[in-house]
């Protein structure tokens, strides 16, 4: 029964977008109706397909690459005070810097392919994960360490026994949110130079005045994001209570 | 284990220029339980830390020996309050920390021999979620013992437990201490009555030393002469805090 109340309201918004354009008389390249955007998704589902798999390749080997690099130096920095003083700052300056302007600079650095579009995801995802774990690995219970110290334990089983997976929740929550931003990010990188991607089949489409179309990309788009989110979600909870 | 030392601790410790505890001198016979009792904030708790070498805040001014001349803290097993069980691992494992965390291979005849002492056997690959309290402070009893220590240092074990689990962890963990040197801090001048081989009540002014019972630990919880050294415990307490 959980499913009921998204379906529901789903539908709702639906009736909604409906209402608006029969009431508005709105012409339909500028908002085209839910049943033109399903018809219109309908028709070009291979073409969809096909860009949405493009993407969905770029989202998850970003989305590989930038948790990887964020739990290193998450880690990274957890074991090492000069580290922390040496790059702290920076990785907070370059979180300042908007990706978006960055987004050119990667297509002529990378060319128009998969990689700069993968690059864009890794960099809107690296610090949000690397942010959470490393404020995990910064909160282990103390009553913990006090146990560990009075066994005389060495600092790297201690980091892997306690304070690895005391942070696990945390490394969850920044996978989480990073399975929302990836699909921002290749995105992103798809409008600035792309041929092929559902960042580029929504450019392609809106300079065609195919709003249809345009509205059927994003919402495959949002679709994928969501089932990202479901599947990313329900692995990352499992994080919390595994076995070491 | 080695032959339990004797410990004693002689300073006076501050927190941002204010005393904490007065100069005080503490001493823990060999193989002995001397149990410190004492209302909350009085500094107890920081004494034991500072024999584990835990960090506490305060500045400590004064000396922790051995009778045998050895260092202290590498010799302690430390027990809390809270269980600190780690959540996400067995009771096998939480029992066996202490080698994995020096990257040694558990003992694992002693730790038959205290699953089975504690009374843990059906329990093994539980986590500690699985369990109730009384069970779960006696993993943390069998960790304890696992580290096989000749010091043990005990912060308010059993607070957190009902009254019966309390007095029968208290039995356990009096049976399977026996010979170590212990300090127990608590503020249950119940606990100290049966435990304490030495009594101390640890105020602001300082300590005061009170004769324990002369039955041998576990004293019986009925018997009259537990119960009056409770409430000469508890009076004490009272003056002393007024």
């Amino acid at each position: 029964m959980k499913l009921f109340p998204p379906i529901a309201a789903t539908f709702f918004a639906l009736i909604v977008w409906q209402l608006i354009v029969t009431l508005t008389g709105v012409q339909k390249f500028i908002l085209p109706g839910p049943g033109l955007v399903v018809e219109a998704w309908w028709q070009n589902r291979s073409v969809i397909a096909e860009h949405a798999l493009v993407t969905l390749k770029e989202i998850l080997i970003g989305m590989a690459i930038g948790c990887t690099l964020g739990i290193a130096t998450a880690l990274q920095l957890a074991t090492s005070k000069t580290a922390r003083t040496l790059v702290q700052p920076i990785l907070v300056f370059t979180q300042s810097l908007p990706v978006f302007a960055l987004a050119p600079m990667l297509t002529l650095w990378l060319g128009f392919g998969l990689w700069s579009k993968i690059a864009m995801a890794v960099l809107i995802i690296y610090f949000p994960v690397t942010s959470a774990f490393f404020d995990g690995l910064m909160r282990t219970p103390p009553g913990f360490l006090d146990l560990a110290k009075t066994m005389q334990a060495n600092p790297r089983y201690v980091l892997w026994h306690i304070r690895v997976p005391a942070a696990l929740p945390s490394l969850g929550a920044g996978v989480r949110l990073a399975a929302v931003y990836a699909p921002i990010g290749a995105v992103i990188g798809e409008w600035v130079g792309a041929s092929r991607g559902l960042g580029a089949l929504m450019i392609m489409s809106n300079g065609r005045a195919k709003t249809d179309l345009m509205f059927a990309a994003m919402l495959t788009l949002g679709v994928l994001s969501v089932l990202l989110y479901v599947c990313v979600a329900k692995l990352t909870r499992r994080l919390g209570d595994r076995e070491t | 284990m080695s032959d339990a030392p004797g410990v004693t601790f002689q300073g006076e410790a501050t927190i941002g220029g204010k005393a904490l505890f007065a100069p005080l001198s503490l001493t823990l016979d060999a193989g002995r339980w001397t149990c410190l009792l004492g209302g909350s904030g009085v500094g107890k708790t920081t004494v034991l830390r500072l024999l584990a070498e835990l960090p506490t805040g305060a500045n400590f001014n004064g000396t922790i020996q051995a009778t045998d001349t050895h260092a202290v803290a590498d010799r302690v097993a430390y027990m809390a309050q809270s269980d600190l069980l780690l959540p996400w691992a067995t009771v096998e494992k939480n029992i066996a920390l202490g080698a994995r965390l020096r990257g040694q291979a558990a003992d694992t005849d002693r730790l038959e021999q205290l699953l089975e002492r504690c009374g843990l056997h059906d329990h093994v690959g539980k986590r500690p979620a699985e369990l109730s309290g009384g069970q779960r402070q006696r993993v943390a009893l069998a960790r304890t013992l696992m580290e096989d220590k000749p010091i043990i240092l005990l912060d308010e074990p059993f607070s957190a437990l009902d009254a019966q689990t309390r007095v029968a962890m208290q039995d356990l963990a009096a049976e399977l201490l026996e010979g170590r040197t212990v300090l127990v801090v608590t503020h249950d001048p119940g606990e100290a009555a049966r435990l304490g081989h030495a009594i101390h009540v640890m105020t602001p002014l300082g300590l005061t030393p009170c004769v324990p019972p002369a039955a041998p630990v576990p004293r019986a919880v009925d018997a009259i002469e537990t119960l009056t050294c409770q409430s000469n415990l508890l009076r004490l307490l009272m003056e002393k805090s007024a």
